[in-house]
């Protein structure tokens, strides 16, 4: 880890894990929190909004162990295989698939209370018209919820960027960029976490660590201003 | 005497429809989370008119308005028995199909709620939902409609432009344009002139009266003059009742019923 | 009418996805915790949580994580106390005395919602460099410090949140009275007590499991903590530790280590139900 400090390779790691996890969990999240809002019964979104809190407070160390005990092992005996691909398991997917499940909440609650803004007598208006409610969510709610939608992919990408250590336990921590979604990658918090007590040592690395450091910040921090900006627009629409 | 009263002794039924009544209520009762709130309605609309539905507020007349095109499916806590007839149909029947039959009655609400896409859009969106996707039949469909809510000239050069962006007298005969796109029969009215300044409310309530022609309807509203203005018959809720039914002069100017004449008068709001 | 069946028959589909989708979001809670509970408890054992590690611990012999238990109790319950007692006033001050809608209460809204959002690993990186330059070492205190600073802004915002529930007339007539701010905002707290209970119990939850903050600046010792500036062990990075030993017994012992937090965790989920059911009772 010497001479060059090209970042490019852990860009990509945290890049490749980030969106592995949303294509994974944007549409799931998408389909609950409109079957949770539109078709579920009140009794059954009061079972399942809690079980989804508790999601989120799970600490991400333990959604690590997880990977390690479930979700490496799966991928390296059934999900590769079925590719014809020989992998430990430690890999960006891995990452992926845990930080998708550890994005799972924050996504979902934000779609539901979006949802929950959009005024009964629009989609009356819709199925007036004798559209179904499928048709009246597809053309109609989801349209209207977009903003609200993307507002809440900002903020879970933001989240996604930091979580260190439950993506660092299953990734493999190799620095190069992942030319498949089975190869082993190294996304940025784990390159701080990793290396800071080799730190001391080497000068030119801490200015480099901490200049990683800062990138994150600043990343995030964009992140964060974009989806608050989103949501204020948005509560600011629903309650004048 | 066009009288339709209540009570199960005296029942006085001479409607001037011809042929079988487009719509028909038939001992329709509703409860709301156990509360009786529509109680024994009975009533055929006469076809190609206006009927106004009249009654103080919380009594019952929205919901009534609600169960014609069931609309009320998804409110939890909701019973309905009787039935609504439409053509002779029952749209409460055991697996009647709803979004047909949802098809037949345009809604003009209250508030417009122009869908979020273009105003050829908003127009287009029931024809395309019931299978018409060519562009060149929807243009036809959608200034046909434009034209008779009187918008075409105002909004030909701006088809493409958000719904949203018109003012609230233009989005609410907006509406009426799309819900006249998917060729309904009724046309149902909740106070939907009560958001609107006067001269929308106009402009409005002069093209129900040229639609009758084709339609019937049926309007909810609280506006006493309105139902003077443009209805040629008037049914009073009350209680969740209908406590009088007939033209319009007769039930505005020479009441049956003691509550109507007392509300009718303002004495009761 | 051929077509209306196609689009009914869309709908039953997109139907049976929308409830897949709502099934595998759930069910992968119960496959965490599952897991977790599988393959750590044939590892859970009473030393596990009664001894410290003796020697060789790591290589596969006797001894208990009790250092890691305690300390992160210690750490946590610190961390809680102190981010709640400067995050409620925080909260109060930024309602009552500084004018709403005013430049400088956006600005502070707007930091501490940027502060929520920051991730642990740089709170971690940032304390961890200020203990350099400051000649510190690793130890309880600078992990209890960070992780304050961690959970600080939790609890404002969820305090902020709190006081926008309360009804806007109370607000007027307390104001109205003539009562001085500081007692109002002696019956905003008493109007949200039940609430900053819950605000404890999720700073927390968040303290106790968190690894990125306390890796460099807690340090980590085999010994029971005892002194405030000494390292000490928390359960995720004792958790951590022994993940990435080569010795099967040893990564079993994380398991059960990860079981040990995972009850702990879900014992705070459950005192927060239990709590908010209580308040939607007594709510008005």
């Amino acid at each position: 880890m010497k001479g060059s400090f090209g970042f490019l390779p852990f860009i990509m790691g945290t890049i490749s894990v980030t969106l592995i996890a949303l294509i994974i969990a944007i549409p799931l999240c998408i389909l609950t929190a409109v079957y949770l809002t539109e078709y579920a019964t009140a009794s059954l979104k009061n079972m399942m909004l809690p079980l989804v809190n508790t999601l989120a407070a799970i600490p991400p160390v333990l959604y690590g162990v997880w990977g390690v005990l479930f979700v490496v092992p799966a991928i390296q005996q059934y999900i590769a295989p079925i590719f014809g691909i020989n992998t430990s398991g430690y890999s960006v997917l891995a990452g992926g698939i845990v930080l998708a499940v550890m994005i799972f909440p924050i996504m979902i609650s934000i779609m539901v209370e979006v949802l929950q803004t959009i005024p009964y007598e629009l989609k009356s208006a819709s199925l007036s018209l004798g559209a179904t409610k499928w048709e009246t969510i597809q053309h109609v709610v989801l349209i209207k919820a977009k903003p609200g939608i993307i507002a809440a992919t900002v903020l879970a990408i933001s989240r996604a960027f930091g979580e260190t250590i439950a993506v660092l336990m299953v990734c493999g921590n190799v620095p190069k960029i992942p030319t498949s979604i089975f190869d082993a990658g190294y996304p940025i918090p784990a390159l701080i976490a990793n290396n800071f007590g080799e730190m001391m040592s080497i000068p030119l690395y801490d200015s480099a660590l901490m200049f990683a450091a800062l990138l994150l910040f600043v990343i995030i921090l964009i992140f964060n201003l974009i989806s608050r900006i989103i949501l204020n627009k948005l509560e600011g629409k629903y309650n004048g | 005497m066009y009288t339709y009263s209540t009570s199960e002794t005296e029942e006085t039924q001479d409607i001037t429809a011809v042929g079988l009544p487009h719509l028909e209520i038939k001992d329709l009762n509703v409860y709301m989370e156990g509360n009786h709130i529509l109680k024994n309605i009975n009533l055929a609309l006469p076809n190609n008119s206006v009927t106004s539905i009249i009654g103080p507020s919380g009594c019952g007349k929205t919901t009534l308005l609600k169960t014609l095109n069931r609309l009320l499916d998804d409110t939890q806590g909701v019973v309905v028995n009787g039935s609504v007839l439409v053509n002779g149909e029952d749209i409460y029947a055991k697996g009647a199909e709803v979004t047909h039959i949802r098809k037949k009655m345009g809604l003009l609400s209250q508030k417009p709620f122009p869908l979020p896409m273009s105003i050829f859009d908003n127009i287009a969106y029931g024809p395309r939902i019931h299978g018409i996707r060519d562009k060149k039949k929807l243009g036809p469909i959608v200034e046909t409609q434009l034209r008779n809510v009187g918008l075409w000239e105002e909004v030909k050069d701006r088809l493409d432009q958000s719904a949203t962006r018109l003012s609230i007298g233009q989005q609410q005969r907006l509406c009426l344009a799309r819900g006249l796109a998917v060729e309904p029969e009724i046309i149902l009215g909740d106070e939907s002139t009560s958001a609107l300044d006067p001269v929308s409310t106009q402009t409005i309530e002069n093209l129900l009266i040229e639609l009758k022609k084709d339609y019937t309807i049926v309007l909810v509203t609280h506006i006493l003059r309105q139902a003077r203005r443009v209805s040629d018959y008037i049914a009073f809720v009350y209680n969740g009742e209908i406590l009088e039914f007939g033209p319009t002069e007769q039930v505005l100017l020479s009441p049956q019923h003691e509550i109507t004449r007392q509300y009718v008068k303002g004495f009761i709001s | 009418m051929a077509s209306v069946k196609t689009r009914l028959l869309k709908e039953r589909i997109a139907k049976l996805f929308m409830r897949l989708s709502g099934m595998t979001v759930t069910a992968s809670l119960f496959f965490i915790l599952g897991t977790i509970l599988y393959k750590g408890l044939p590892y859970l054992s009473w030393e596990m949580v009664s001894q410290v590690p003796q020697g060789g611990f790591y290589i596969g012999k006797e001894g208990g994580v009790l250092n890691a238990i305690l300390g992160s109790l210690y750490l946590a319950g610190a961390a809680t106390l102190l981010s709640t007692l400067m995050g409620v006033p925080i909260a109060i001050y930024m309602n009552i005395y500084i004018r709403s809608g005013s430049r400088l209460s956006r600005l502070s809204k707007l930091l501490f919602d940027v502060l929520f959002g920051i991730p642990s690993i740089v709170y971690g990186a940032v304390a961890f460099s200020l203990m350099v330059w400051m000649g510190i070492r690793a130890s309880l205190l600078g992990g209890i410090i960070t992780i304050t600073f961690l959970t600080l802004p939790i609890v404002v915002r969820t305090v902020d949140e709190l006081i926008k529930t309360i009804p806007g007339d109370l607000k007027h007539v307390t104001l109205s009275l003539g009562t001085t701010r500081w007692e109002v905002a002696k019956i905003f707290i008493r109007y949200i007590r039940p609430g900053i209970l819950t605000a404890i119990l999720l700073a927390f939850g968040r303290s106790i499991g968190d690894v990125a903050g306390v890796l460099l600046t807690s340090g980590f010792s085999d010994n029971l903590p005892k002194y405030i500036d000494e390292p000490a062990a928390t359960l995720p990075l004792a958790i951590f530790f022994q993940l990435s030993s080569p010795i099967p017994e040893v990564q079993g012992r994380a398991y059960a280590s990860a079981l040990i937090l995972s009850f702990i965790i879900l014992t705070i989920v459950l005192c927060t139900h239990i709590l908010q059911a209580k308040q939607k009772k007594h709510k008005i």
